[in-house]
């Protein structure tokens, strides 16, 4: 299984991808911001960093980036785009999700472990996953999911909420919103569920040295359902 | 502009060195020579009142591949692989503008480690500031903490530990000291000796501006109330712009096309140019019209002492020029050939078609002032006569939950929740632990490293507490199963002008090197900042030590908290019960008096070597060595780890249980052992002849001695989580 993880000037996360890609049987590659096209793959990944430095609004400029018109054309035609964190802001930033991600509501960068829970498993990144409660790991300053009245009846209307904060239990309330999100989002789809943005990182849930492993339970089912 | 005596002295150099400048050079220096001169001889670049001392560090060791001298210390951790690192302070900046301050500090530190062709792998910061009720505290905090984790947050290497202390000392000066280590191929390392002459020399990185100017020179003087118009001398750091220098010095260090590298930090592009040609015992030549500039018009004084950040100066092999351009061309970095090496041992400068400046480089380099300065001893403190019948009245419950949440000894998540921790995806201890610890990637080993200070210890005797704040050092490594190697210093003291301090600052240095020396722990780097003093009032003489060692497989790492039910809890060490100095005495019963805990490096070593030993063996189930606040706070801090009780069994001896449970003697760790290899351990123990006490037996949920304390490790774990949140919050 090929994947194509784009490397903007910035991007921090991107080794960290290659490794979690590679463990799990992708053939991985990595693709500069500056190519014209992405060679054949069945995922491209956005990987999280402070793409262009992240001065403007986050992943504004690297949504108008030469790349970025390929992965654009690729998820229109059905290709799986998973964007982590900064991948997700550039993802709402260049309209393939809905609504934006602002600062943190207590104003600080967050680095720790969250749960959240899998809200919708009629996709192909979640599918054949047991657990309906993921311990992931989140490392932002914009993670603060917002967007209309009218979008977020559409995402929910249509399953596209992906994940959501909660405790271990499952329960989402404010006291396990790291960020603000509306209603708890952490993740969510485009329509088709081709493409998925999330905050949380699963390439640093991988290990049981390290954070913890649920990240795994992700990827191995990732590449199950592009064999 | 005329160069005159006030001149001179307005740029902070004395009478005395104004003179020996005109002697040296047989005429009086043009405005752009005096910049160069300022910057090269004040404190910060020239360790003029330290190098005398400096050179009784211990420096040398099996592992050592390069000591202090260089951009970083490198040290070998086999196969082919070596560790590059060093400490360095951005006291005075963080003072005047924290976030900026911090966050350049973290930049500077940082190229300092890839300039020698190191990737950098973690950070580390220690941070000091004033009393947590002064006004200021909370603001510089909150601005220090955002600017390290604003910089090394974007940068993408992860902040695995630090350490944070409140001090009145430090109300007028805080400490933001920075560390960084990484990681290269023991042969691909860049060095900044020049060779060769008529070398091109090339400027990379951001384009020059008008800030920082002086900022060397701001940082080589004390503070009084006008500081708030020395802000032009603060640098304003673009992490995104240090992300792409790193990876564009990183690929072009893959060929073999540099001769020698140097970052410009202090002083910018003049201590840098200087370095490099004095290093190679070369000259150098520089067209300034040639360098990158930010802002119009800017004189060849500005661009000799703009600080400006994310900028390098190379000297490359003749030739390489357009490979090099066309990889700092994919980054967006400007790049810029900008002169030549020299056979003319001087600096040369040039500037739209006129010489400005021609100075020999010894006299700014190696013929530089060196002073011997005035300095006092500081006698032992007496011993402290507590009375025995007014510790009774104190109720044990009360007194720790008390100490628990005193601003030196509480949780720090509310700092290290700001810090991105694990990118890079090797991250096995987290902050919070002893020290942390990062994989090397890819393979078995891991390198454990922590930051440590003890500036009440080093006040109440400087060469004590040097001595203690390296066998700190020691322990932290060794409680997490690494295996020390070696120490990078940051010496952070007041005015070297008053006897005081720098006798403080003598006697700290000779505790290090003594230390050092035993436990075959050298010093490879370091930095000195001086004159961390405002308005007449210096900090408490704080010397810095960062750790690092190897773990030889990260499987085998050792963590705090308490593991399970039933294991059997000892202290290894000796407890005395030395309670002068100790957070009980000062904090508690508001005794500031007395001597700092003596430190005896034959029971340090033998001590930590054995319990490396029963780590190695697998004998132990969590560690942690007992520190500030003495026992009763080191096992505390095990069970809120590990969601675990403890309970203590009763006191042997005739040992006062305040003391015993408060005192901070040194050379004592505690572990936890499963009840199946007590017999091991206890033999091993015995026949390296360490003293240990069976201290109690994990528990379920509560901490509990006799009738005198019976605490659920919620409460404890509530007391000791919320200060620091709490007072952000309030």
């Amino acid at each position: 299984m090929k994947s194509s993880v784009i490397i903007f000037p910035g991007s921090n996360c991107d080794r960290d991808m290659d490794v979690a890609l590679k463990k799990f049987g992708f053939k991985n590659q990595m693709i500069w911001h500056n190519d014209q096209s992405i060679p054949k793959s069945d995922l491209i990944v956005l990987p999280g960093g402070f793409s262009y430095g992240d001065y403007l609004r986050c992943g504004s400029i690297a949504s108008k980036s030469k790349i970025i018109r390929s992965v654009i054309d690729f998820a229109n035609s059905g290709g799986l785009v998973l964007g982590i964190c900064n991948g997700f802001q550039i993802l709402t930033e260049s309209g393939l999700l809905t609504g934006i991600l602002q600062q943190n509501k207590y104003l600080n960068f967050i680095c720790k472990n969250v749960y959240v829970k899998v809200k919708d498993k009629k996709n192909k990144y979640f599918n054949n996953i047991k657990k309906d409660i993921l311990e992931l790991h989140i490392a932002h300053n914009e993670g603060n999911y917002f967007c209309s009245r009218d979008e977020i009846k559409s995402l929910e209307d249509n399953n596209q909420i992906a994940v959501t904060y909660c405790d271990q239990k499952g329960l989402e309330n404010d006291e396990n919103n790291p960020n603000g999100a509306l209603k708890n989002i952490a993740g969510i789809f485009n329509k088709n569920k081709n493409v998925l943005g999330m905050m949380p990182h699963p390439e640093r849930m991988i290990d049981k040295y390290l954070s913890g492993e649920d990240g795994s339970l992700f990827f191995e089912n990732l590449l199950g359902n592009l064999k | 502009m005329k160069v005159t005596e006030s001149v001179a002295i307005d740029h902070g150099l004395k009478k005395e060195e104004f003179t020996k400048i005109c002697e040296l050079l047989k005429r009086t220096p043009n405005i752009t020579e005096l910049g160069i001169f300022s910057a090269m001889w004040n404190e910060h670049c020239s360790y003029k009142s330290s190098r005398k001392h400096l050179k009784k560090l211990h420096t040398k060791g099996k592992q050592v591949i390069q000591g202090p001298g260089e951009n970083a210390g490198v040290i070998d951790i086999g196969d082919d692989d070596a560790i590059v690192f060093k400490i360095e302070s951005h006291n005075h900046p963080s003072f005047i503008e924290p976030y900026q301050g911090a966050a350049t500090g973290v930049g500077g530190i940082m190229r300092d480690i890839f300039t020698m062709g190191a990737r950098p792998i973690a950070n580390l910061n220690s941070i000091h500031f004033g009393s947590p009720q002064h006004k200021k505290t909370k603001n510089l905090l909150r601005g220090v903490v955002k600017g390290i984790g604003g910089y090394g947050n974007c940068i993408g290497v992860p902040t695995i530990a630090g350490q944070t202390n409140f001090d009145e000392s430090y109300n007028g000066n805080i400490l933001v000291n920075a560390m960084t280590l990484g990681l290269v191929n023991k042969n691909k390392i860049f060095y900044s000796k020049a060779a060769g002459t008529n070398k091109p020399v090339i400027y990379v990185g951001s384009k020059t501006g008008r800030d920082g100017i002086h900022g060397a020179s701001m940082a080589s003087a004390t503070f009084d109330d006008k500081i708030e118009e020395k802000k032009p001398t603060v640098q304003v750091g673009d992490p995104f712009t240090e992300k792409l220098l790193l990876e564009a010095c990183l690929e072009l260090m893959a060929d073999n096309s540099i001769i020698s590298i140097q970052d410009m930090g202090a002083a910018g592009l003049t201590s840098s140019s200087i370095e490099m040609a004095s290093k190679g015992k070369l000259g150098i030549e520089l067209d300034l019209s040639k360098v990158p500039c930010r802002e119009e018009k800017m004189t060849p004084y500005e661009i000799m002492l703009s600080e400006s950040q994310e900028r390098m100066l190379i000297v490359l092999e003749k030739g390489k020029e357009n490979y090099a351009k066309k990889i700092f061309d994919k980054w967006n970095l400007d790049f810029a050939v900008i002169g030549k090496t020299t056979n003319s041992k001087k600096i040369e400068l040039l500037f739209e078609n006129n010489k400005v400046a021609e100075i020999p480089i010894d006299l700014l380099a190696e013929n530089s002032p060196m002073y011997d300065r005035k300095w006092k001893k500081t006698k032992l403190p007496q011993k402290i006569k507590f009375n025995k019948d007014d510790l009774k009245t104190i109720n044990l419950s009360d007194c720790l939950k008390k100490i628990l949440a005193f601003p030196n000894i509480s949780d720090k998540k509310w700092i290290w929740d700001q810090y991105d921790h694990t990118v890079m995806g090797d991250t096995i201890q987290k902050p919070g632990g002893d020290a942390g610890v990062v994989r090397i990637h890819g393979s078995k080993k891991a390198v454990a490293s922590s930051v440590d200070s003890s500036a009440s210890y080093c006040f109440a005797h400087p060469f004590s507490g040097g001595k203690q704040v390296v066998c700190e050092s020691w322990r932290n490594l060794i409680s997490v199963g690494a295996k020390p190697i070696a120490i990078t210093n940051c010496l952070n003291f007041g005015n070297p002008e008053k006897e005081k301090n720098m006798g403080e600052f003598v006697e700290c240095v000779e505790g290090i090197a003594e230390a050092s020396k035993y436990l075959d722990f050298p010093v490879v780097s370091g930095n000195v900042s001086f004159y961390n003093e405002t308005n007449d009032r210096g900090i408490k003489p704080t010397p810095t030590i960062g750790g690092v060692g190897l773990i030889s497989d990260y499987k085998k790492i050792i963590t705090m908290d308490f593991k399970k039910n039933g294991n059997i809890v000892y202290v290894i060490g000796k407890t005395e019960g030395h309670l002068d100095q100790s957070v009980f005495a000062k904090d508690f019963l508001n005794e500031k008096k007395g001597a700092p805990p003596s430190i005896n490096l034959f029971n340090e070593k033998n001590v930590g070597e054995t319990l490396l030993k029963l780590i190695d063996l697998g004998l132990v189930a969590s560690c942690h060595d007992v520190s500030l606040g003495g026992i009763l706070v080191a096992v505390s801090k095990m069970c809120i780890k590990g969601n675990k009780g403890i309970k203590i069994n009763p006191l042997k001896g005739l040992i006062n249980k305040f003391e015993y449970f408060f005192g901070e003697d040194q050379g004592r760790y505690i572990i936890e052992v499963n009840k199946s290899n007590i017999k091991k351990v206890s033999e091993i123990l015995n026949n390296n002849s360490i003293h240990y006490d069976e201290f109690g037996t994990v528990d379920e949920k509560m901490l509990s001695f006799k009738n005198d304390i019976k605490l659920p490790i919620e409460e404890l774990s509530n007391v000791h989580k919320y200060w620091l949140r709490n007072y952000m919050d309030s």
